[in-house]
């Protein structure tokens, strides 16, 4: 059953482009780049129980450099891309030896101050960013020779991406280093007693988040070929965040799903309603009112409850 | 680096902590012999747990200094202690609720190994981990729970877990705050028999006010009141002395 419904998902994946319109085609490829965002993210909420409201620094980081060192200085993409991640991992190490100094509440203040910073860096530093203008006229890269322009080209080089990504975050979480990932988030004080060092483990977590958060801004900048600072907004982390904890923080499936509803209300309701954010705020609502654990965990719960009744 | 070898296993020199006014510690001084069985008794609030928290290093003390095996370890992170075979219980238990008890005694074990920084292997596929855990297990007589959530064991059985991740480490020194603890009488039997099983290699300091079961374990006894060493010495003479009967055996 479980083989049947995972091959029915994966032939609907790959073969999307065959069947749908362009519209759709990049609204699958959005959600896609969403949910690697949100699963990068997810890695610090649920799995480090680390709540960061400052996550949106690490695409757009990845995104400002590649786009920079792409249309200024003359890089090609795959030099570009190199740097960018490397200059996003650096970051992401700076910030965490910042905001690890604290937890909770204190180092969520700490992430959004520094995603802050930067967001006003790509605002007024407009002689580099181009300010609220952005940047534009960017191009997609060309792997292997291979021309990403149309929308059915870029969503299957995003899918394979994207389905790098989840193994790779799932082996992450489920390595004795996850292990000892989700034992620094529960009982922190334990985990140092029996020899592990809670912050290293935290630091390299958040280093690691911020490197799959550097490959969704990649990917993001790609497929717009533009960017512009509300990438690094609190607006930018916070819908990423919503994504993680509607979906469900702490599974693998919960960010992806998060990220497919967040854009999908977005994109839909947007037509309809000039407040679509008013609207994600209901169903934000009423996911946590009816599953507080998210959609997730809250359907396994219920299909659990079903299989049971049906015995 | 080699460390300085000591025939102490613990030492605590002139140790002073204070909360605001209230002086928790007050120049505390023991040494603790390798191999030895000591209990540190005392009414409520004498700070025997904020000694403890000190030693694992949970804590820093304001002053003084903690020697372990000769190293002195006062300003070092709890982790680092662990790893020079230092390991404790908890008097509120800390066990990961959710996983079952051989998953928590896996991931003790895993604690002190270079593979926990390991990011491909999940934990359950190292099976040499996973045999000594149940090993550990068996030797607290929980084997037959190894698969069960710790949510859905017993208080009693949930204690015997703590000991069990403590255990399963292999320690030098162990601590254990209050190991008997809201145990029933025949669980008291069990835990103490298996306290009394510890090898001679590992250095047990206990806290612990069942002093019926607890006494019958330690060689020498520590009496604390108000932060401060009160009487220290020989079990017997710390059980005869006048000060004991007044401060903590009642006339």
């Amino acid at each position: 059953m479980k083989w049947i419904a995972s091959a029915l998902l994966a032939a609907f994946l790959l073969l999307l482009p065959l069947f749908a319109g362009d519209f759709y085609i990049n609204l699958a490829s959005q959600i896609l780049i969403a949910a690697i965002f949100a699963l990068s993210l997810n890695l610090l909420v649920g799995f480090g129980g680390m709540t960061s409201l400052g996550h949106a620094s690490y695409l757009g980081v990845a995104a400002y450099l590649s786009a920079l060192l792409a249309s200024r200085y003359g890089f090609g993409h795959g030099m570009a891309a190199i740097i960018s991640i490397t200059g996003t991992v650096a970051t992401a190490a700076f910030f965490g030896v910042i905001a690890l100094r604290a937890t909770g509440l204190g180092f969520l203040m700490i992430t959004l101050a520094l995603s802050q910073v930067l967001w006003g860096l790509a605002y007024r530093m407009s002689n580099v960013t181009n300010g609220d203008n952005g940047i534009a006229g960017l191009t997609r890269p060309m792997p292997f020779g291979i021309l990403l322009d149309s929308a059915a080209a870029f969503y299957w080089f995003a899918l394979i991406v994207a389905c790098f990504a989840f193994l790779m975050m799932a082996i992450f979480v489920s390595s004795s280093f996850g292990s000892s990932l989700k034992g620094v988030r529960d009982q922190p004080r334990r985990m140092a007693a029996l020899g592990f060092n809670p912050w290293m483990i935290r630091w390299i977590t958040f280093v690691y988040a911020g490197f799959w958060g550097g490959i969704s801004g990649l990917l993001y900048v790609y497929y717009n070929k533009y960017i512009h600072p509300t990438s690094l907004s609190t607006t930018s982390s916070a819908e990423a965040l919503l994504s993680v904890i509607a979906g469900g923080s702490g599974t693998l499936g919960g960010p992806v799903v998060g990220a497919t509803l967040v854009l999908l209300l977005k994109n839909y309701a947007s037509a309809y309603i000039e407040r679509w954010n008013m609207l994600l705020g209901l169903v934000f609502l009423f996911i946590v009112l009816v599953m507080p654990t998210g959609i997730v965990p809250g359907l396994a719960k219920l299909t659990a409850r079903f299989r049971k009744g049906s015995q | 680096m080699t460390p300085p070898t000591s025939e102490y296993a613990l030492e605590i020199i002139g140790l002073n902590k204070a909360f605001g006014g209230l002086r928790v510690t007050q120049d505390i001084s023991l040494k603790i012999r390798q191999g030895e069985r000591r209990l540190i008794i005392g009414p409520n609030g004498a700070g025997k747990t904020t000694l403890f928290n000190q030693i694992s290093g949970d804590m820093r003390p304001n002053s003084g200094q903690i020697r372990l095996f000769g190293t002195d370890v006062t300003t070092l992170a709890p982790y680092r202690r662990a790893h020079l075979g230092l390991s404790r219980t908890y008097q509120i238990i800390t066990l990961f609720t959710g996983d079952t008890l051989e998953q928590n005694v896996t991931l003790g074990l895993l604690g002190l190994l270079p593979s926990r920084w390991q990011m491909w292997r999940p934990l359950s596929s190292y099976g040499h981990l996973t045999t000594e855990a149940r090993r550990t297990l068996d030797t607290v007589g929980l084997l037959h729970l190894a698969d069960h959530p710790i949510s859905e064991i017993a208080y009693g059985e949930k204690r015997r877990v703590e000991l069990a991740m403590a255990l399963a480490q292999r320690p030098r020194v162990l601590l254990l705050d209050e190991p008997l603890a809201g145990l029933s009488n025949s669980e008291r039997s069990t835990v103490k028999a298996l306290i009394a099983s510890i090898s001679r290699q590992t250095t047990v300091i206990m806290i612990e006010h069942d002093m019926d079961t607890a006494l019958d374990l330690a060689e020498t006894v520590t009496l604390l009141n108000y932060g401060r060493v009160i009487v220290d010495g020989a079990r017997d003479a710390v059980i005869a002395d006048e000060r004991t009967r007044e401060v903590y055996l009642g006339n």
